[in-house]
């Protein structure tokens, strides 16, 4: 035992101190972190320039002051002017664009131009036919006489949110939010998938250069052959979940440190800017609007505490069996390979079973985000190869009990088999030089004695 | 430490690759395991180090069976050398020695003498990448017998090594053997078996073709003939006692080697040069490992053509 503590030690240390695994390990957070930050930070700054946009009506002032100014856009009503006459030069006069209102539109409602020199933000064209839409939709509706209008519109305003709620079996009543749950599956069966490729395959290279550098006979008139490669999995184990460790605490602390300094501010300014806005389209369309920036807001609340409501701890723990058991699964298939070969090259006959359920694996995962019931989900998550993708994919959508524990037994039961198969071709495989290695030849190894 | 491998077979799927071997080593002393290329010498040696094991026979360290912990007792410095290219050579040096049994303490210090002993303290920061051949040799002979082996096993141990670095290699091999290891010398290189070998075995396809003490397998293999050295010009004639196989004149000194014709007594030789002029030397002429390799082996081959 002391002996594989040496090895693992080694493994663990060489490889925990190039540089490569250095930069690996900081540059991946702020890569993550950018993917979390940029479109947040996108979203918030989304075309800061200001614009001014005149709106011209043919004949009529029906649409005066409709549109509300918004955060990033000024609309000025003018009467005295026609589009030709600013067409040529509204540029100049330091407007964005021009609105035109052709008089027909309460009939066709394609009268409408925007016309401007690039091309405007889609934020921009639907507030102007939000606003539009309701203008005329309220025009119709005035046609018709009614009394109260304004009391009567406020009452059936109405914005309607599907809530999802889960009963389990004791009854007990939880919000969740599919989305969430997709999120979750789509995020730990890729990276499943991505984790027990990139470290199975270290092991792998591992194998190679000990055979190749010949240093494997040396070590191995010390230690038995599986010392050595236990030691080798287990060592690079210990160097994949440091460097998870590190990725998961630094993107924390990068997307929470840009979000208290960067995100929050624009948020809040935008919070404070919609009452505003809101405030002008209330004279016109009272009720309408305030009512869904509250929804908007209950709906974040919402989402953050279905999120809080999925079984954290299920899924953690469910997310590092599979982690442990899935590299230990692929680690000993891919150190047998790389035993087998006489150098990465030549990898590739005995790469594609092992690559095969391993991508098929992923295909299912995200399948399994449409369908987790569907019984392709249900094999392919108990069945040992496929089961560390597509298992952490279904968990998420609360897959029964029994399931899993039958999942992991078949998991820790295949581990014990492969390693034991890994490490019979091994012993062989990684003293035999230049000749070429066939499929025959590896089941014959299996089967030689002592 | 007296080292045996009895009646052992091992055979990989169609062919064998020892049929039968057995080799003895008196403690102290050095063994030649020698034999053509793929001969099974490699296959041998990796049984003693229970890299493998053998399908019947058995290996034996002074009278009882080798037991798996026997391994820490033995010295392997492999044909094919390798170290881990990226790797610092003294972390490395201290890896293998750790391996070997031995705590960090002991193997720092062990590794501090031999590195002294052999001029190399200078290269245990570097990459071994950063080494020529023969210095990853020096090192990694040092970490086959950091943890003084009963037994060591060196297969070809000379290679790469400039005559200067052979010479001290030698020397430090011989040095082992005064301090009480038993040696087993694996290599194609015959005069440093004539040189350094008490015993050896010769393994031709897989079975022992010849085995014995050195000095006596030169001499049963003298084919009678003997170098003469006689002071000034002379041209001996062939007679009835011997025949000339050549003779030539170098230095003021004429050198002859000749072969008795079913004469046992050497008497009779040197009577008849006598004659001819003042005998400086006269030596049987032994025959050098190389021939009887060469001739053992192909004597061997012909015969199995033939059945």
């Amino acid at each position: 035992m002391n002996k594989i503590s040496i090895i693992i030690r080694r493994e663990y240390l060489t490889r925990v101190r190039k540089k490569s695994f250095i930069i690996m390990t900081l540059l991946t957070p702020l890569l993550m972190a950018m993917i979390f930050v940029v479109p947040a930070l996108v979203m918030s700054n989304d075309d800061k320039d200001f614009k001014k946009i005149a709106v011209i009506e043919d004949g009529s002032d029906l649409f005066k002051g409709v549109i509300p100014d918004s955060k990033d856009a000024e609309f000025e009503y003018i009467s005295d002017r026609t589009v030709n006459d600013l067409k040529n030069s509204f540029e100049q006069e330091g407007y964005y664009g021009i609105l035109y209102i052709s008089p027909q539109v309460i009939d066709t409602p394609n009268a409408i131009q925007l016309i401007s020199k690039k091309q405007p933000p889609i934020g921009l064209l639907d507030h102007i036919s939000g606003s539009l839409e309701k203008e005329i939709e309220k025009q119709k509706l005035l046609a018709y006489n009614i009394e109260d209008l304004d009391e009567i519109l406020k009452t059936i305003n109405t914005s309607i949110k599907i809530q999802t709620i889960k009963i389990d079996d004791t009854g007990v009543v939880k919000e969740t939010s599919t989305g969430i749950a997709m999120a979750l599956a789509y995020i730990s069966g890729f990276l499943m998938y991505m984790l027990v490729f990139m470290f199975g395959s270290q092991v792998m290279r591992g194998v190679i250069e000990e055979k190749t550098s010949r240093i494997v006979e040396v070590i191995i008139s010390s230690v038995k052959p599986v010392q050595l490669m236990m030691g080798k999995i287990i060592g690079i184990a210990l160097v994949g979940l440091t460097q998870f460790t590190i990725w998961i605490l630094l993107t924390v602390a990068i997307v929470s440190v840009v979000k208290t300094n960067v995100i929050s501010k624009d948020t809040m300014e935008q919070m404070q800017q919609l009452p505003q806005s809101l405030s002008q389209a209330d004279q016109s369309i009272p009720g309408a609007t305030a009512a869904m920036t509250t929804d908007q807001l209950s709906e974040f609340e919402e989402l953050f505490a279905s999120a809080m409501n999925q079984r954290w701890g299920l899924i953690i723990f469910t997310f590092v069996f599979y982690f442990i058991t899935g590299y230990l699964l692929y680690a000993s298939l891919f150190a047998a390979i790389g035993s087998a070969v006489d150098n990465e090259t030549e990898t590739q006959q005995f790469m594609l079973p092992v690559t095969i359920p391993i991508i098929l694996g992923l295909i299912v995962a995200m399948g399994t985000m449409q369908n987790p019931e569907s019984s392709i989900s249900f094999w392919f998550s108990i069945i040992p190869l496929t089961s560390p993708i597509v298992m952490v994919a279904r968990i998420p959508f609360d897959v029964p009990y029994w399931e899993i524990a039958l999942s992991m037994a078949l998991m820790l039961v295949t581990i014990v088999g492969c390693i034991w198969m890994a490490a019979r071709i091994y012993r062989t495989g990684i003293l035999m030089y230049g000749k070429k290695t066939s499929y025959r030849e590896i089941w014959k190894w299996l089967t030689y004695k002592g | 430490m007296l080292f045996e491998a009895r009646n052992v077979t091992k055979r990989f799927a169609p062919q064998l690759a020892l049929d039968d071997v057995s080799i003895s080593v008196p403690a102290q002393s050095i063994f030649g395991l020698l034999g053509p290329n793929g001969a099974g010498k490699t296959t041998l040696i990796r049984i003693i180090n229970q890299i493998t094991a053998p399908d019947s026979g058995g290996i034996f360290l002074n009278g009882q069976p080798m037991r798996p912990e026997d391994v820490l007792k033995i010295g392997y410095l492999p044909e094919e050398r390798g170290l881990y290219k990226k790797m610092k050579v003294g972390e490395q040096a201290l890896y293998l020695a750790q391996l070997k049994g031995l705590n960090h303490a002991e193997a720092m210090r062990r590794l501090k003498y031999w590195f002294k002993k052999l001029e190399i303290t200078d290269w245990w920061g570097k990459k071994v990448e950063e080494l020529s051949k023969g210095m990853q040799q020096k090192v990694q002979f040092v970490t086959t017998v950091l943890h003084e082996p009963k037994l060591l096993i060196f297969d070809e141990p000379f290679t790469g090594f400039d005559p200067i670095n052979v010479n001290q290699i030698k020397n430090e091999i011989l040095f082992l053997r005064e301090r009480g290891a038993t040696i087993i010398f694996s290599t194609h290189n015959m005069s440093s078996v004539e040189e350094l070998c008490d015993n050896i075995t010769l393994i031709n396809k897989a079975k022992t073709i010849l085995e014995g003490r050195v000095d006596k397998i030169r001499s049963e293999w003298a084919a009678s003939e003997y170098d003469v050295v006689i002071d000034g010009e002379v041209t001996p004639e062939t007679n009835a006692h011997f025949t000339i196989l050549r003779s030539s004149f170098e230095h003021g000194r004429s050198v002859i080697r000749l072969k008795s014709q079913d004469v046992r007594d050497p008497n009779l030789i040197i009577r008849a040069m006598a004659a001819s002029g003042q005998i400086i030397s006269f030596n049987p002429a032994l025959p050098s490992m190389n021939d009887i390799f060469i001739r053992v082996v192909q004597a061997k081959n012909k015969e199995v053509q033939k059945n």
